[in-house]
């Protein structure tokens, strides 16, 4: 079953007077509890093509379909609201408020959807415990390391209980070994609970890990390559 | 939650917040003190004014006032005594025999006002018998007793029991003149009416000016609330259509001014103080806006709309200026009342002062429903101040605040 379903997906930007085609006609589906790493080298219009898939940005022509909704046809508040139920963002440099623990940084989100406190509290147990971080969930951002830090952003981003993860490149800033951790943990979310994942990356471990790597070149896809 | 981020953020940068709430507290904090210590010195002035030398109506002859003349004089006015008693509000009427005199000491003269008063009605309506100074009120001297204010027995070189002169122009014309003794010397805080009015009992004044007891120029009523002043005058005004009925706020219209720049004073004083304060606030929130970008491009990213980012930053700034104002108005009330108690003694300013009828002794006074309306003023220019950074916020596009590197 799809998840995500694009049709000729273009955007132009012409700041300058000069059209330049970042997104040059994408026509993509992604199914349900695929691990996909969206590939490219810096400007080949990866990161507008995950601001329109995120829903931040609206395409200059064709079509998104998430979960059968069009999304750029959506209203800018229909938008946000949207973006809240149905998609779950992780960072690459984590963007977690500050001033809120870890356990109210994964509850944050659930209270913006308005969920009662108790299925909140019960969530971001759950989650947090997931994530390996259940005895840190009462420490604020700056006490955690980078890569304890992307995991309750991930667990942030699942609390929505969202049709699909977008990550833009989430191991940018971290080490070899909270990278390869995290991997796991997300592997194994995907494997055990069927969570879809669509990443942006540079990182070559990340790539190793994917089942689905789709390459990006000059605004179109090159390659779309499936691993067993 | 919403409520408890906000709360946090302000937090985030302690040293600032800090230096915002101290400016806003310390701003408020003066500010209430300074209208406290305005009414204070204003109500002080007109209770003085009231209870020293008008009384809250007056009620004349018609034609007395623009003349002064002996002769326009109220006749019976032991009856009109009784019916104004019968007056809802009305505590005390005194009766009072006016003319304008000489009075003479060994050493000097001076032009005077003589009042001829009943001393234990007298007592009713005005203070004069807690002003003295030295010697006593019309006690310890028989005969022809006069009590004199301390700035005319310093004119006169005179003390308790010295001998005075008076001479004044009888009923049918004629200069008459009558020996009177020093009783009591007292002070106001007007050293202008000090100097010019003294007291003599009605009777030995009726006798001097050849005059019935029961008459008198002037007719002093005492209310039991100022605030009934305009419907006691009319009520008073409707028993007496043919009499000149004043109000304090008619004989003296410079006490009366006072008073009606009190609110004026208060709100303008306020207003300067909140316009700094919203303009510090609008300044250190935008300073927060603008320093987290990236983390309000993440809220809308993640699905915080529009209307509970606007929400978050609005109550940030209403905290704020909620801790910083009502901690300057907490502490500006605990100051004034302090004061109000002690007194502020502006004592080298004394002659000054007393010149224009003012206490030396300030005690500051607190209006609760002046401490409410500023309240709300301070939420008011908190939300307003809010506006302008919370609209920054909002124009923010998502997907470029989460380039930005802050």
């Amino acid at each position: 079953m799809s998840v995500i379903n694009i049709k000729n997906l273009k955007k132009i930007y012409n700041d300058t007077g000069v059209p330049v085609n970042a997104v040059n006609g994408i026509d993509l589906t992604i199914n349900e509890g695929e691990f996909t790493a969206i590939v490219g080298p810096s400007g080949s219009g990866k990161t507008t093509f995950l601001n329109m898939l995120g829903g931040l940005d609206k395409p200059t022509v064709g079509e998104i379909h998430i979960n059968g909704t069009q999304v750029e046809k959506l209203s800018a508040s229909k938008l946000i609201n949207f973006r809240l139920n149905n998609i779950g963002f992780v960072f690459q440099a984590y963007n977690l408020i500050p001033v809120l623990t870890a356990k109210e940084n994964v509850e944050f989100i659930m209270h913006l959807q308005g969920k009662p406190k108790k299925e909140r509290e019960a969530r971001t147990k759950e989650l947090l415990t997931a994530v390996g971080l259940e005895d840190r969930m009462d420490s604020r951002p700056g006490k955690l390391s980078g890569g304890q830090q992307q995991r309750v952003a991930v667990a942030r981003a699942l609390a929505s209980r969202p049709r699909f993860i977008l990550a833009d490149e989430p191991t940018a800033n971290l080490d070899s070994k909270s990278t390869e951790n995290l991997l796991d943990m997300m592997e194994k979310m995907n494997k055990e609970e069927n969570i879809t994942f669509v990443f942006s990356t540079h990182d070559a471990r990340v790539v190793k890990k994917a089942r689905r790597v789709i390459t990006i070149e000059d605004g179109k896809i090159v390659s779309d390559e499936r691993k067993n | 939650m919403i409520n408890s981020v906000s709360w946090k953020n302000i937090w985030r940068n302690k040293l600032r917040s800090i230096v915002i709430l101290v400016a806003m507290t310390l701003g408020l904090m003066a500010g209430v003190f300074y209208i406290a210590f305005y009414y204070g010195m204003a109500e002080q002035r007109i209770n003085s004014a009231i209870k020293t030398e008008s009384s809250h109506i007056q009620v004349h002859h018609h034609g007395y006032i623009e003349n002064n003349e002996i002769g326009n004089f109220i006749a019976d006015a032991g009856t009109m005594v009784s019916k104004l008693e019968s007056v809802d509000h009305v505590q005390a009427v005194s009766r009072r025999l006016i003319v304008q005199s000489m009075v003479s000491s060994a050493e000097t003269g001076a032009g005077v006002k003589i009042m001829g008063i009943d001393p234990e009605k007298e007592k009713q309506v005005t203070n004069l018998y807690t002003k003295i100074i030295d010697g006593a009120y019309f006690e310890e001297v028989s005969r022809n007793p006069i009590v004199i204010g301390s700035k005319l027995a310093e004119k006169l070189k005179v003390k308790v029991r010295s001998k005075i002169v008076l001479t004044v122009q009888e009923m049918g014309g004629t200069l008459t003149g009558g020996s009177f003794r020093v009783a009591g010397i007292y002070k106001t805080s007007n050293s202008m009416y000090d100097e010019t009015t003294v007291f003599v009992r009605a009777e030995d004044l009726a006798n001097l000016l050849k005059m019935d007891v029961n008459d008198a120029h002037e007719l002093a009523i005492l209310l039991d609330d100022n605030e009934q002043l305009d419907a006691s005058k009319e009520k008073i005004t409707g028993l007496f259509p043919k009499m000149d009925v004043q109000s304090w706020m008619d004989l003296m219209p410079e006490v009366a001014i006072v008073k009606q720049s009190m609110n004026l004073t208060m709100y303008i004083t306020i207003i300067i103080i909140l316009l700094a304060m919203g303009f510090s606030i609008v300044n250190t929130m935008l300073m927060s806006v603008l320093e987290r970008v990236k983390e309000l491009g993440m809220l809308m990213a993640i699905g915080m709309n529009r209307m509970k980012i606007f929400a978050m930053i609005v109550l940030e700034t209403v905290y704020l200026s909620l801790v910083g104002g009502l901690l300057g108005v907490i502490l500006g009330v605990l100051l004034s009342k302090y004061f109000g108690k002690v007194g502020i003694d502006l004592g080298i300013w004394g002659k000054g002062l007393e010149a224009y009828g003012y206490d030396t002794i300030i005690y500051p006074i607190i209006h609760p429903d002046y401490v409410v309306i500023t309240t709300l003023l301070i939420v008011a220019t908190g939300i307003l101040s809010a506006v302008y950074p919370a609209y920054k916020a909002l124009k923010l596009n998502p997907s470029e605040a989460l380039r930005i590197d802050n």
